[in-house]
């Protein structure tokens, strides 16, 4: 049997396969080598990184919902200087790309993160965290509008030579707004979606179930939008798309890819199956050779539309 | 790493009490490395309701073959848990996280409250395993002697001499807390090492008692978690100190020395 060609191409870099894994749900991948090998996948993206370290948001910060979860991290991380000396080392043998997610409360940091990121080696790309809503500072404002997106995008752009992917955020009026402006920035290439907001209420103590009250939904339960959304961002932009929400099989990610993804990452199934994103790249294999096609690329944007 | 993905085969479900169920498991990966104090992630359904896995200490090992999980049902997953009969597969990560240090004490008491229990049997059962074992004494605590069931008798036919009971109804042994019964029970040596389990509240009645006693108290705690091996850090808790990094209690824990931990 001929090996399935799943290689797929963003922002110049080629990438053994279409499987990621999202920021924040596979911490520095070291975590899941015991479930996972590494090497399978297209490429890890690492828990989000601010220059200085972050303790995160007091606990309660998880809680279950319908076919999801509601998460108000608040993006405890180790900071800049750790990551590098601690994390970059397992990470530059695992022999698959390192996408390193970066966040901040002003340009300045952003700009900060990127030069000093570029000069790491072992690093494929950086994805730009401008939407994460845990954050009361830079973090929303940044993402939900069109103009500080486009700012953000640029002032990490001029700082880096690595291919730069924005991670947009599903908690705006119109996506599409924010995908084009990124795209002005200078991005290669867009995921998305990050979390919905939303909240949880325990009635017997009429508390909210998370100490940050309100906190970002994902799981299964957010598919349906992130693939709309998906699908409407491959419309509006000519840079890459890759899809993020509630993607936990095989199929899941084929729909992402017919809705116009060049790429996909698996977040929160992570969790519930240490094995999905390897699982994942396995079933692509099956689907593109069992439909005999010439690769993956056949699949991406290829939906009928009625 | 010791962790691994087992697909468990059901050998065994009991029902203990109308709310407590004892699950066998045939798990050689997991039985062969687990220690006390150390817990699974079981996956209770194989779709996406419940979508988390639930996080559940090892009640005990059985030859390095099977795992026993000890758990009430309280909500969906752990309903649907109950449903399973022997055959059926379940499946599990683990060992998970850093159980209880037993090595080089001379005396040590455990105490437990509920399902809090669970995990304290397997480190009896291992404590009483080792050469030239420690003396060991086990305080249970329930609401009532139902909900104990065959617990305490659990205890006693693997050999612990001393086990005292305390029930908030009365029901059984000392009518009250678990944690009244530390001094009726401990002498005043400091030597003593106290491994407790149960509800927050209870435990900090333990560790109350382990201060103003001078032993040594090693917690084991509980959290919401969604992935057991520290990729969410969803199981944050507060140093003792409050300030600093969060511990995370899949990784750091699930047992604490008393001391390192706030108890808010």
């Amino acid at each position: 049997m001929n090996e399935a060609d799943l290689r797929v191409t963003i922002g110049g870099l080629v990438f053994k396969n279409p499987v990621l894994t999202a920021s924040g749900t596979f911490g520095y991948a070291k975590e899941f080598e015991p479930y996972v090998n590494l090497h399978h996948l297209g490429g890890v993206v690492v828990k989000g990184i601010s220059l200085e370290p972050r303790r995160g948001n007091p606990p309660p910060r998880i809680v279950e919902t319908a076919g999801g979860m509601l998460n108000a991290i608040g993006l405890e991380n180790v900071g800049l200087d750790r990551f590098i000396a601690e994390k970059m080392g397992y990470l530059r043998e695992i022999g698959t790309r390192v996408i390193v997610n970066i966040l901040g409360d002003s340009l300045e940091e952003y700009q900060t993160l990127a030069q000093r990121l570029s000069e790491v080696e072992g690093i494929s790309a950086i994805e730009v965290n401008i939407s994460c809503p845990n954050v009361k500072k830079g973090g929303v404002a940044f993402g939900t509008d069109p103009a500080m997106a486009e700012a953000v995008t640029r002032a990490v752009c001029a700082h880096t030579t690595l291919p730069v992917i924005v991670k947009l955020s599903p908690n705006v009026t119109d996506i599409t707004a924010v995908a084009k402006a990124v795209e002005a920035g200078g991005a290669q290439a867009v995921s998305l979606i990050n979390t919905l907001l939303g909240m949880a209420i325990d009635v017997r103590s009429r508390r909210p179930k998370l100490a940050n009250i309100v906190g970002g939904l994902s799981g299964p339960a957010i598919k349906p939008i992130a693939l709309r959304m998906v699908w409407q961002v491959a419309q509006a932009v000519k840079i890459q798309v890759i899809g993020i929400g509630g993607i936990t099989t095989t199929e899941d990610a084929l729909e992402f890819l017919l809705a116009g993804a060049t790429a996909i990452e698996v977040g929160t199934a992570n969790f519930v199956n240490p094995r999905a994103s390897q699982e994942i790249v396995e079933g692509l294999e099956r689907y593109v050779t069992e439909n005999k096609l010439s690769g993956i690329s056949e699949v991406i944007g290829g939906i009928i539309l009625p | 790493m010791n962790q691994c993905e087992e697909e468990a085969e059901i050998a065994r479900q009991e029902q203990l009490t109308p709310e407590i169920f004892r699950l066998t498991l045939k798990a050689p990966q997991i039985a062969s490395r687990a220690l006390p104090g150390q817990f699974v992630m079981v996956r209770t359904s194989p779709c996406y309701d419940p979508l988390l896995r639930r996080p559940l200490s090892i009640h005990q090992t059985i030859g390095g073959e099977q795992i026993q999980l000890l758990y009430k049902v309280v909500g969906k997953g752990t309903r649907m848990l109950a449903a399973l009969d022997p055959g059926q597969k379940l499946n599990l990560t683990g060992p998970l996280g850093h159980g209880f240090d037993f090595s080089g004490q001379r005396a040590i008491c455990l105490v437990g409250g509920g399902m809090g229990i669970a995990p304290l049997y397997f480190l009896a059962r291992e404590i009483l395993r080792a050469n030239n074992p420690p003396k060991c004494i086990v305080l249970l605590g329930g609401r009532t002697a139902t909900e104990l069931g065959p617990l305490p008798q659990d205890f006693k036919d693997i050999g612990v001499t001393e086990t005292h009971l305390a029930t908030d109804d009365g029901s059984l042994g000392h009518h009250g807390f678990v944690a009244e019964l530390l001094p009726l029970h401990l002498d005043s040596d400091p030597n003593w090492t106290v491994c407790t389990c149960g509800p927050h509240p209870m435990m900090k009645a333990v560790v109350n008692q382990c201060r103003k006693h001078g032993w040594q108290c090693q917690v084991s705690l509980e959290t919401m978690m969604a992935c057991g091996i520290s990729a969410c850090l969803g199981c944050a808790i507060p140093r003792a100190e409050l300030s600093g990094p969060y511990l995370h209690v899949c990784k750091d824990g699930p047992v604490f020395k008393a001391e390192e931990v706030a108890w808010l």
